[in-house]
């Protein structure tokens, strides 16, 4: 090598030095500026302050009947109120816009007293009126586009104006406390689903002035009106900031004239963000004070680094259904009895359920009407199984196995992992598993529940409100290609009476009749366990109210320092 | 040089509608659809007719195809089926997000790339030329996903240094002038908006600079060390040439050219890497746009554009890259 080439070197060196020097430079510069900028957040904050709450997902938008998922609720649970509602943290009835509420001997007739002095938050006022105006907007609704995005209206009230089915007759404001509300016919899911957030009470007013049930189509897909977009108008404890799609931020204020418990914080942010294992980061880093859905393996992690784990009483099922019609031995009732013996659940809670979770032994949790404690529980017993088989002449047994994937639901964290554990048992009572994952969207919920494929799958449900026909009529209310069998008669006949009973103890000692039969008469599928969802917050948060329904309101959070 | 461009035009319009064809079919014979993945559990088989009917699903499928070639004609994209907001709009803001993280990873893929390949290039066999090449080995065989994560565990959970996800802390970013938010917080004076933003930018940035800034310096040693070795540069040399106009004039103005090519193919691939650092970084772009559309409910016309948008900027870029040989090469500006 010449000596130019020596001296060019060093030349290249010395530049290399500085250039890292540069660089390092204003790395340090940016950290500063970035810690300053934090800093000067925090103590710029009001005493109220500002809670963030990592979501997981997109909400749809704000107008509440054409919503049926949790991500889009979140945020209109704070902006609105119910009729009835719920005693927060629990499942249990109790006033919400309406003081009190009462039905007649038929079960058709809903009266509601109002509370007092309620508004809007554009300020116009809580009345019989614009309750009633609610009722008729929702029966009303015109065009399949609009009544195609009402889930929950659809399946509670049956249909709209015009329908044979349709349940809801009319909203009379009696005075201006008083709206009085004509069913068709009775039906058990009322009162419970008066508390469903899709039902909440909006702002006549702004919904007439924004446009609220102009659901406009667009080749595919349908857009929705300035009022569930931009102005939604309800009468919560916070009234809305803004939706900044390109950050995932959904800001809410505080209403200083809420009728309830006013809001201790001044603002919440709502911060969409997807992966279950960045929300944890973020809430590590303190970006964000709480998360939902914590994975069921940080649960231990997290709890032990300080920060609150939240668990939610439970109000969710998982089971393992059995289809009846592709193989003519599962028809067989010991066979059935067989498979719920099979499965040591007990183990399959301890090992892989989320913490607080139990063994199910019915279709409900304890704390709705008609849980019975009395059922069979088919207590682990590999012998019994065997027994049952033999007798039934079903030794050798070979069953197809759904299970999806690409999926996590709060009542089934991990289906691959519960499917082993499910299909190991299975196996060591003498039945061959022959297991097949599909793609949760786009395989295994068509499979399942319309083409009927499977001789085995786990599912679950979470609860929409408290009845017992939200979960076991659900399930086994009317025949299903899930569970295969149309000759189900008598189920199908005793739900529905029970459902239809209009007194109320009546009607709990119908639906533990229902329990007891399912788990000794029919067993259409076996129950495995209940797993609460958590919430995790920060050391600083106080004061929030993990609820069975997720239906947490943050009105009662408040940060200290 | 006019009719260059204008047949690769003509070449860009054949292969957009080829692919759209492709894509429409291929996306609806995936199993599952948007109407399940709208409706989720609660749906009762009447609303789920209902739904079918509206969004026209239960059309024969060339009606179908006959609506969509109609659409993308008059640049009809359609709303989003997921959020119901017309897709131009849905895409224009997730662009920037993208558009930001793709520069700064090229800034650094450029500007670390060409001058370290260059120094291995000099320092042929010797301690940072072997340094150079093991870890650029390293950068290109380490997948996206798991230095994201490994970057992301170590620099915003182990050591608080940087942000762990997003692209600007919560809250601050509400003044939209561009969608750039380094840019929005320069416009609007925002300089804390601006630096938090910058600051979110460091780890995703670096993330996805890291293959393509492997493969710039691999090029630009190999191209460096081919030059250093022509007859031309010795002549220069003996010539009693300035040292530093040969190098810059002779020799990397010489190596440049395969560089500008890789460069070029490069940005294709960083749409790819996107995707899986958004992932990764909860970014927001297009990148989390396309998963999003997948597997929250298999968004076509989201889906659509964003393909059609990917094949456009692929093109273009590969044209541009193209033209740019012309300034760069006399050679080819003369043929």
């Amino acid at each position: 090598m010449n000596t130019m080439r020596a001296s060019e070197m060093q030349a290249g060196r010395r530049r290399a030095v500085i250039a890292a020097g540069v660089v390092a430079a204003l790395s340090i510069g940016m950290v500063g500026c970035a810690k300053s900028d934090r800093d000067s957040g925090n103590e710029g904050k009001a005493a109220g302050g500002t809670f963030i709450f990592a979501g997981a997902g997109d909400p749809k938008n704000f107008d509440p009947i054409f919503n049926d998922d949790g991500e889009s609720f979140r945020p209109i649970r704070q902006l609105y109120d119910t009729l009835v509602t719920h005693k927060p943290g629990t499942a249990e009835l109790t006033g919400g816009l309406a003081e009190s509420w009462s039905n007649d001997p038929t079960g058709k007739v809903w009266t509601f007293k109002l509370r007092q002095g309620v508004k809007f938050h554009d300020g116009t006022a809580l009345d019989a009126t614009a309750v009633c105006a609610n009722f008729d907007r929702w029966y009303n609704m015109k065009g399949e586009a609009a009544q195609s995005q009402m889930i929950y209206y659809t399946d509670v009230f049956g249909g709209f104006a015009g329908s044979p089915d349709a349940v809801y007759d009319n909203c009379m404001a009696q005075d201006a406390g008083t709206a009085v509300v004509t069913m068709k016919k009775y039906k058990g899911a009322f009162p419970g689903a008066f508390a469903l957030t899709a039902f909440s009470i909006a702002s006549p007013a702004a919904m007439k002035q924004y446009g609220s049930d102009t659901v406009t189509q667009n080749g595919d897909s349908f857009s929705y009106s300035a009022f569930a977009n931009e102005h939604p108008t309800g009468t919560g404890a916070f009234t809305f900031g803004g939706w900044n799609k390109a950050t995932g931020e959904i800001t809410l204020n505080k209403n200083p004239d809420y009728w309830g418990d006013k809001a201790k914080v001044d603002k919440m942010i709502i911060k969409v963000i997807k992966d279950e294992n960045t929300r944890k980061q973020e809430l590590r880093a303190g970006t964000v004070q709480a998360i939902d859905f914590p994975a069921p393996a940080d649960r231990k992690a997290l709890a032990n680094e300080g920060y609150k784990v939240l668990d939610r009483p439970a109000f969710n099922i998982l089971y393992l259904g059995i289809n009846q019609k592709n193989n003519p031995k599962l028809k067989d009732l010991r066979v059935r009895q067989a498979i719920a013996y099979a499965l040591n659940r007990a183990q399959l809670v301890q090992t892989k359920g989320p913490g607080g979770s139990a063994v199910a032994d019915q279709f409900l949790p304890n704390t709705v009407l008609g849980y019975a404690p009395d059922v069979q529980k088919y207590e682990y017993s590999v012998d019994k199984a065997k027994q049952l088989l033999s007798e039934a002449g079903a030794t050798g047994l070979t069953l197809n196995f759904y299970y999806p994937t690409e999926v996590s639901r709060p009542y089934m964290p991990n289906p691959q992992e519960i499917f082993t554990v499910l299909a190991n048992d299975l196996q060591a009572a003498g039945i061959k598993v022959n297991g097949v994952p599909r793609p949760w969207n786009g395989g295994f919920k068509d499979d399942v529940q319309q083409f009927g494929k499977q001789d085995l799958h786990i599912l679950g449900w979470t609860g929409d409100y408290n009845d017992p026909g939200n979960f076991v009529g659900t399930f086994f209310g009317r025949p299903k290609v899930e569970f295969g069998d149309q000759s189900m008669a008598d189920m199908f006949t005793a739900i529905g009476k029970a459902d239809a009973t209009v007194d109320q103890a009546a009607k709990k000692a119908a639906f533990e009749q229902v329990n007891r039969d399912l788990a000794t008469k029919w067993l259409p599928a076996v129950p495995i366990w209940h797993a609460p969802p958590a919430v995790v917050t920060t050391k600083n948060v106080e004061g929030l109210v993990p609820s069975p329904l997720t239906a947490e309101q943050f009105n009662t959070v408040s940060l200290t320092k | 040089m006019v009719r260059v461009i204008l047949r690769r035009l003509i070449q860009l319009i054949a292969t957009v509608i080829a692919l759209m064809t492709l894509v429409f079919f291929w996306l609806r014979s995936l199993p599952g659809g948007p109407v399940d993945a709208l409706l989720g559990e609660r749906a009762t088989p009447q609303t789920r007719e209902l739904l079918t009917r509206a969004l026209g699903y239960d059309q024969p499928i060339w009606v179908q195809y006959g609506r969509f070639l109609k659409n993308v004609v008059t640049g009809n994209f359609g709303n989003s089926i997921r959020t119901g907001e017309p897709v131009t709009e849905v895409i224009s803001r997730a662009f920037p997000a993208t558009i930001e993280l793709a520069v700064a990873a090229i800034i650094i893929a450029i500007g670390l790339g060409i001058p370290l390949g260059y120094l291995a290039a000099r320092h042929r066999g010797r301690l940072l030329d072997n340094a150079t090449i093991i870890v650029t080995l390293v950068g290109i065989s380490i997948p996206i996903f798991f230095l994201g994560y490994l970057l992301k565990d170590w620099l915003t959970q182990d050591i608080h240094l940087f942000p762990p996800s997003g692209r600007i802390t919560t809250g601050l970013g509400n003044t939209d002038v561009t969608g750039f938010f380094v840019l929005d917080g320069l416009l609007t004076r925002e300089l804390d908006a601006s630096a938090d933003a910058l600051w979110h930018l460091v780890l995703p940035a670096f993330t996805l600079a890291t293959i393509p800034l492997a493969i710039i310096i691999r090029i630009t040693r190999a191209s460096v060390l081919d030059v250093l070795d022509e007859d031309y540069i010795r002549t220069a040399d003996a010539k009693g040439l300035r040292n530093a106009t040969v190098r810059k004039r002779h020799v990397l103005r010489n190596a440049l050219l395969p560089v500008v090519t890789t460069i070029g193919l490069q940005t294709g691939a960083l749409l790819a890497g996107a995707v899986l650092t958004e992932k990764v970084y909860n970014w927001g772009g297009l990148g989390t746009l396309i998963t999003d559309s997948i597997s929250g409910g298999r968004d076509y016309p989201v889906l659509q554009a964003l393909i059609l948008l990917a094949a456009v900027v692929f093109i273009v870029v590969n044209l541009a890259v193209d033209l740019s040989y012309a300034f760069i090469d006399p050679r080819v500006r003369v043929k």
